[in-house]
């Protein structure tokens, strides 16, 4: 499994159209499975969740999860789609250990949302419209380990493990039409739509959308064109690339290997490739030809799926806000800089700040917090700022705090850890502690008198102009009152002592 | 021989239900006469003898306790291997799951516990339901109780000659394409094939789901009603099953009559091709039906012609899906293959080794039909045939209220006569396919003796999908003639079975 040798990626741009095709499974997070009543939890120990039905014994029939189907219908209209008022399971057959019945319960073609489109902005601004092909229900497969041999591949292992639990889980695939005309932007795209799928599916609250779980997995197809040709070039499919960095690197590699063979005269192999975080790299994986012949034909065991047009409208209704024009809204509202939006969207951390807004804060003193010190903590406790101990109401109650003067900035982070710690509200803490800044002047001159008695060149040097040199007298006044002043009024007071000197 | 087994259900329901016999002592009569026959008619694969015994002394216990109980309580029955049954081994006739014992009921087993039916065990059958003589039994053939040198029909011929052989006073059966009525028309006993949906086929191991049916076996119409109205009803574990009730069916036969009704004969299935003797007593009935105040058309059904090509795809097509789930993994016979074994080898022999020639020929057949490049060709002109011959039935269901036929174009024939032509076997089936096709209820009803052989004839009757009821009402008031005409039932006309072997 040696590294391919790559082309230079600016010159496979130059030489190269790029075109993609994205195909994202988002598991769905009903209660049950697909077809039958077990639990639709995979964590669980193995092959506890199941039964005749999900492990395909003899005699077993399956049965449609109405609520998958709503999920599925409403992933659809938030892709755009038109939903089928007549759809069918179809089997896809195949022969395979961790699929119980050797065929996959799926709809081919008959998919319940079909053309629909998604518009895309990449990092640059750029936006992109992404045309969805379909979106299809079908069940997910069983788990399996290889045990033994040293690929982690069925082929070489000694004996392998099956887990049952996933089999049956309820799956969406949605999948796009060839993307075309991004250039040197593609792999920046790919990640923004899956980026965007995963939105769009929390949104709606259909998946836990973890990607790291595998709730959301992307199979993304690269083929390569010289410029002008009307023939799409022949793709590989990069299987269950887990992150939307890897789904970045991943299609830029392809790109950089594909350009290269093809600039040698050579040819690209129609196959999937597996994707290795750790090196950076993709290989071969199993031949795969347009005539994989999956023996598709109707599900007779199921009746066809039909939405009434009233529950179709019902759930169209009741679709939240498209997390695009969300931010688009928010953006408006915010008064953000671009950058400083950019980087709450990649924070991920929009649900915190509007909440957080909502509940009394100013915009930019949400963003602060949870951009800011929020996420400090997070990132050195290594954990998820959703798993932190701290809601959007502490956090709007300690930005009011500080603007009203009464703590400081150094004082509300040290708040925010109280809070994070569990010692109750930002409010309840600073009386608490008596954290309250000294806002009585009398106090204040009296601390700044007594700094000028061992600093007497200070008042002159003011005088003159040369405001650095406070900074010591005031320094001396902050330790006195043991942080609890507000700097900006002792450095008031402080002036004003020195004019009229 | 107990003259308790000779009675036809309703009569002994009747006993039990007046105190004049127990259920026990029914139960036991027809255990004895088990344990005296079926070693010459392996209509049995397995006997529940204990645990029917069981069932039997409870219903005696809580009748005798004055309790109110299900209609047929008490009243011993016999299921087709083919059903689920948590209590006995379930084999589909086949060596591949031979000794395993479900972990579930099929939904006809529960209702037939509900109802308190003690069960006296599995009937024979063509391995997974493919045949129609008990030939392609992996567990032997079974026999015809009027010559035992004859087939007992098929797939079901466990079933038929366990309630012709007086082991069973019903059974259920299963029916693809004549399961239930050829083994019915060939040892002058009642099989129905109800309409598609209209009993739950969850628990049944799957031969062509959109084909298959559960039904009763039986000596007479009325117990046939008695049976389906146990075991009919929507059944949300199978989402094919009929969302409505059908009506009684008891209530049915007994309103017998053919008065004003129209009746129509099926150009295509009489005539050249029917045996002389089976077509004589054929004519007999219907200048009976004429003479009773019917009224005799003549229907023409073309697409007939093409009835047994279509079948013969779209069976082996669903069959070859259905079939791929025994694969060793999780249940049933596993093979081990000397060398390497990976989980391809071990499958590949298990299969080759469980599954027996008739089963492999399908299984072969409906890959191929389904392939990529010829499904068109074949699954998908197999189903545009389907569609003709529902047009074909409209049609004729406009002008008659019921069609009739021969059930079966010739009486039984001797084992090993059409074992090595496929053809010639599957020509049995021409006149019961077009129901299963079409998804409408048929039944078959003794219809004497053919001259040339004294072998039993039999009279199928189809109605339009939902009218089970007028299969009932026809039925039994012909059958009530046939007994006037005949001077007893025609079950009274079989030769005493030599007891041994």
């Amino acid at each position: 499994m040696a590294k391919a040798e790559l082309m230079n990626y600016e010159q496979a741009l130059e030489q190269f159209e790029v075109v993609i095709g994205l195909e994202v499974h988002v598991e769905l997070n009903t209660k049950t499975k697909m077809f039958c009543g077990c639990r639709n939890d995979f964590g669980d120990e193995p092959n506890t969740n199941v039964c005749p039905i999900c492990i395909g014994l003899p005699g077993s029939l399956p049965a449609v999860n109405r609520r998958a189907v709503e999920s599925s219908i409403a992933i659809g209209l938030s892709l755009g789609c038109s939903i089928a008022p007549n759809g069918r399971f179809s089997r896809k057959n195949y022969f395979y250990p961790d699929l119980a019945k050797n065929f996959q319960t799926s709809q081919y073609d008959e998919p319940i949302a079909f053309e629909g489109t998604i518009d895309i902005e990449v990092p640059s601004g750029n936006v992109f419209t992404v045309a969805i092909e379909r979106a299809h229900m079908e069940e997910d497969a069983g788990k399996l380990t290889h045990v033994g041999g040293n690929t982690g591949r069925i082929h070489g292992a000694e004996y392998s493990l099956v887990d049952y639990n996933r089999a049956g889980v309820p799956l969406v695939e949605i999948v796009t039409k060839p993307v075309l005309g991004a250039g040197a932007e593609a792999p920046e795209l790919a990640a923004a739509y899956v980026r965007s799928i995963r939105e769009i599916v929390k949104a709606l609250g259909v998946s836990e959308a973890r990607m790291e779980r595998g709730n959301v997995r992307c199979d993304a197809n690269v083929s390569l064109r010289r410029h002008g040709a009307e023939k799409l070039g022949t793709r590989t499919e990069t299987k269950n690339v887990n992150s939307l960095r890897s789904i970045e690197r991943a299609v830029r590699y392809e790109i950089q290997r594909q350009a290269h063979i093809l600039a040698g005269g050579g040819s690209i192999t129609q196959e999937t490739r597996h994707w290795h975080e750790d090196r950076g790299i993709t290989s071969s994986g199993r031949p795969k030809s347009d005539a994989d012949d999956y023996r598709y034909f109707p599900e007779p065991d199921l009746v066809p799926v039909q939405p009434s047009h009233e529950l179709i409208e019902s759930i169209r209704a009741t679709l939240p806000e498209n997390p695009a024009d969300r931010r688009k809204r928010l953006a408006g509202e915010w008064g953000f800089s671009e950058l400083e939006f950019r980087d709450v969207v990649n924070s991920g951390l929009l649900d915190q700040i509007e909440e957080t807004v909502a509940a009394g804060a100013k915009p930019q003193a949400a963003r602060k917090w949870w951009t800011g010190e929020v996420a400090r903590v997070a990132n050195s406790e290594e954990k998820d700022v959703a798993d932190l101990n701290v809601t959007p109401a502490q956090i709007a109650e300690l930005a009011s705090l500080v603007e009203a003067g009464k703590i400081n900035d150094r004082i509300g982070r040290e708040v925010l850890a109280a809070v994070l710690a569990g010692e109750g509200s930002p409010a309840e803490i600073v009386s608490a502690k008596g954290l309250e800044v000294v806002s009585d002047d009398g106090a204040l001159l009296a601390a700044i008198d007594e700094a000028l008695a061992t600093q007497p060149d200070v008042i002159d040097a003011i005088r003159e102009g040369r405001m650095q040199a406070a900074g010591a007298v005031i320094g001396a006044v902050m330790k006195a009152m043991k942080g609890q002043a507000d700097a900006a009024r002792v450095r008031e007071l402080l002036i004003e002592r020195a004019n009229a000197q | 021989m107990s003259e308790l087994i000779k009675k036809n259900a309703s009569e002994l329901v009747s006993l039990m239900a007046s105190g004049e016999v127990s259920s026990v002592e029914v139960t036991q009569a027809h255990l004895d006469r088990i344990a005296a026959v079926n070693g010459t008619l392996n209509s049995y694969l397995h006997v529940t003898a204990d645990a029917a015994l069981k069932v039997a002394s409870d219903v005696d216990r809580r009748r005798a306790a004055g309790e109110s109980l299900p209609k047929l309580a008490g009243l011993p029955i016999a299921v087709k291997d083919n059903l689920t049954t948590t209590d006995a081994p379930t084999t589909a006739g086949s060596k591949i799951l031979e000794g395993w014992v479900p972990q579930y009921d099929a939904t006809v087993v529960t209702k037939l516990r509900n109802e308190l039916m003690p069960i006296l065990g599995k009937t024979n059958l063509d391995e997974f339901a493919m045949g129609s003589s008990t030939e392609f039994s992996a567990y032997g053939p079974s026999r015809n109780p009027w010559d035992t040198d004859r087939i007992p029909g098929g797939s079901g011929g466990g079933s038929s000659s366990a309630v012709a052989g007086f082991t069973a006073p019903l059974a259920i059966g299963s029916d693809t394409g004549g399961s239930i009525r050829f083994p019915g028309a060939v040892t002058g006993t009642v099989g129905t094939k109800p309409t598609y949906g209209a009993v739950s086929r969850y628990g049944l191991i799957a031969l062509a789901s959109s084909l298959d049916q559960i039904g009763p076996v039986s000596r007479n119409v009325l117990d046939a009603a008695l049976l389906q109205d146990v075991i009919a009803g929507h059944d949300p574990h199978d989402s094919t099953s009929l969302p409505e009730s059908l009506g009684s069916m008891a209530e049915a036969a007994a309103n017998r009559s053919v008065a004003g009704m129209r009746i129509g004969v099926i150009k295509q299935l009489t005539g050249a091709g029917f045996q002389p003797g089976v077509q004589a007593r054929f004519d007999d009935s219907l200048a009976l039906l004429a003479k009773n105040g019917a009224e005799i058309v003549e229907v023409d059904c073309p697409s007939f012609e093409y009835a047994i090509a279509a079948y013969y795809l779209i069976l082996p097509a669903e069959a070859s899906s259905n079939l791929a789930k025994f694969d060793s993994v999780r249940f049933g016979l596993r093979v081990t293959p000397e060398g390497n074994p990976t989980i391809e080898r071990v499958m590949a022999a298990t299969r080759e080794a469980g599954f027996g020639p008739e089963v492999k020929r399908r299984i072969i057949l409906g890959t191929y039909a389904l392939s990529s490049g010829y499904y068109d060709a074949y699954y998908g002109s197999a189903q545009k045939v389907r569609t003709l011959i529902q047009r074909d039935l409209a049609a004729a269901f406009a002008k008659a209220d019921v069609l009739v036929s021969p059930t079966a174009p010739t009486t039984a024939f001797k084992f090993g006569e059409k074992i090595d032509d496929p053809l010639a076997m599957y020509l049995n089936d021409i006149a019961t396919i077009p129901a299963n096709l079409a998804g409408i209820p048929g039944m078959s009803i003794p219809n004497g003796l053919a001259d040339e052989d004294g072998l039993p004839s039999g009279l199928q009757i189809l109605a339009p999908a939902r009218e089970d009821a007028r299969l009932y009402k026809v039925g039994a008031a012909l059958e009530a003639w046939h007994e006037e005409v005949w001077g007893k039932r025609m079950i009274d006309f079989a030769p005493e079975l030599k007891v041994g072997a």
